[in-house]
């Protein structure tokens, strides 16, 4: 990457996160809360069994959210301040600009994120793969929530359609699947419904490799594979069809 | 030399609206090209196709010779554009606005800091570096939307109604930015200010449901329509035999008459007999832009006068 990309890509980190940060410390506190409360939730409900899957749900929901808060992010800036007409004007590509709002949620999320691997490595004492494993996953989720964000936030015209799909993909991927708990404790029809998601492959992944949930090895299979699968056609379609320079 | 052309420049949306007809002009070198007519009439739609952001229908476009409908990539580090209704970051100061717009551009971030400081200077914001845009006036935020792109090292500027919405002073204020800076860059701007074009432009376009009604220097606009004087009538329009020129209804549905020297002073001579309360001016652009826009309505005067 040579250093014009690496400008582009940290001027979307600076105004997305860094800036934001630096001008409203509030923000540091508003991310820290999200997923951290449905931890504490799950924690008190379960009185303590469910800590580790809920510290593994609680990452994946730290991706996700990155997705979603880009969605909403990016239509805002479009929207409201037109700094993506400025960026399609300039010499900044798609990709470098979506790539560089998709780092800047994640140096957004840096401080849960850390508190989650303190917590991590405090209660769930992982193997190296399994850390490996765990890491991969999170960033394939957060391919594929901020490839779902960008293609959404290209669509919409006002914050408010933007502010819908939040509530819609956040219900969708965060809270209808089994992220913070096993997906055993669905009822049967109703875990159909959690298949829908692609959270609950890579929650499934995550519990089955830190020994929390007990799945064939075909699953386990199956599981990447669709994960895979639907992160890299969310991917491409948001490169594709995202409206850049428009037609 | 800058330099922008466009031929047969056509544009029509999904749902089938004709935003733009066949649109062709030129122009080389710095200075101000102003873009007039009504809201819907097309001139966004035209500057959002110069500025790679929309694909035409049909046409071609150049920008310093280069095809930016097949190659936009290669005009784009010349090229920068404030579009309708864009404004600063509100969580940002000014100078982290430029900074990082400065980036997205390839420029590092101490090199963006220096050119940031710079161009506030430019546009006398140097004390409002570091103030949070949310604070700001519309005019200072309008200001610091044009030292952005300013800043960026662009020669060519697209400034899609910088102006609407500003009060008087902030108004000014910007346009003596504008006047400043017009001998080193190629500034296209839309308005639906009439006054605007006229102080600022060495050339006008005069955009209409799409068409591009005439493209030229004030001067050679009021050649074209042949008329170098308006006579604006108080009260009851008169009749009479012979207007010597063209009939319009300009601003606030008042008639006026465009005429030529002579006329002008026959004119005068019968509203002064007459009593009729008038004044007579140089023809302005808001004349011929009502002239070109409306049809005049000299076929439609009544009944003719008895003298």
């Amino acid at each position: 990457m040579n250093g014009k990309k690496l400008n582009q890509i940290i001027a979307s980190i600076l105004i997305n996160s860094i800036y934001a940060m630096k001008n409203y410390p509030i923000l540091l506190i508003n991310t820290l809360l999200a997923p951290l409360s449905i931890l504490v939730i799950i924690v008190f409900i379960s009185r303590g069994a469910l800590l580790g899957v809920g510290i593994e749900g609680a990452l994946i929901m730290t991706m996700i959210s990155a997705g979603i808060g880009l969605q909403g992010d990016l239509s805002h800036l479009k929207n409201d301040f037109k700094l993506q007409d400025m960026v399609v004007s300039s010499p900044t590509s798609a990709f470098i600009y979506m790539f560089g709002m998709g780092i800047s949620e994640l140096v957004f999320s840096i401080p849960v994120i850390l508190l989650l691997s303190i917590l991590a490595v405090l209660f769930l004492h992982l193997l190296v793969i399994q850390w490996i494993i765990l890491i991969i996953i999170l960033l394939v989720v957060f391919l594929f929530s901020i490839s779902l964000g960008f293609f959404l936030s290209t669509l919409t015209t006002d914050v408010m359609q933007s502010w819908g799909f939040t509530g819609l993909i956040s219900t969708l991927l965060s809270t209808v699947p089994p992220v913070y708990y096993l997906i055993t404790y669905i009822p049967k029809p109703f875990q159909y419904i959690a298949y829908l998601s692609p959270t609950t492959y890579a929650a499934e992944i995550v519990q089955s490799t830190t020994g929390y949930l007990k799945i064939t090895q075909l699953n386990f299979l199956l599981d990447w594979i669709i994960l895979i699968i639907v992160t890299l056609i969310i991917f491409f379609i948001s490169i594709k069809k995202s409206k850049w320079r428009e037609d | 030399m800058e330099s922008i052309k466009c031929k047969n420049l056509s544009k029509t949306y999904h749902g089938g609206k004709k935003a733009l007809k066949k649109i062709t002009f030129s122009f080389k070198g710095n200075g101000i090209i102003s873009i007039i007519g009504k809201n819907g009439a097309g001139k966004t739609t035209l500057i959002r196709i110069l500025s790679t952001e929309l694909m035409p229908t049909s046409g071609s476009a150049y920008i310093n010779d280069i095809d930016i409908i097949k190659t936009p990539e290669l005009i784009r580090e010349k090229i920068a554009i404030v579009p309708q209704e864009a404004r600063p970051i509100h969580w940002l100061s000014p100078k982290q606005n430029i900074i990082s717009y400065l980036m997205y551009r390839g420029y590092g971030f101490f090199e963006s800091m220096e050119k940031a400081k710079t161009a506030l200077k430019k546009v006398s914001l140097n004390s409002n570096l570091n103030k949070i845009n949310r604070v700001l006036s519309g005019g200072t935020k309008r200001k610091v939307l044009v030292a952005t792109v300013l800043s960026s090292g662009a020669k060519i500027i697209f400034l899609d109604e910088p102006t609407t919405g500003l009060d008087p002073i902030s108004r000014n204020e910007l346009w003596d930015v504008l006047n400043k800076l017009k001998k080193d860059y190629l500034i296209i701007l839309t308005t639906h200010y009439l006054e605007e074009a006229e102080r600022l432009a060495d050339k006008v376009g005069i955009i209409d449901n799409g068409k591009l009604l005439a493209f030229d220097s004030i001067d050679g606009l009021r050649k074209k329509i042949k008329y170098n004087y308006s006579l604006k009538v108080q009260g009851d329009f008169p009749k009479l035999k012979s207007y010597h020129g063209k009939v319009i209804k300009g601003i606030d549905n008042n008639y006026q008459i465009l005429t030529n020297e002579e006329g002008s002073y026959i004119l005068s001579k019968i509203f002064i007999k007459k009593g009729i309360r008038f004044s007579t001016n140089q023809i302005s652009l808001e004349d011929i832009f009502y002239y070109m826009v409306k049809k005049p309505i000299t076929e439609e005067r009544v009944e003719e006068d008895e003298w």
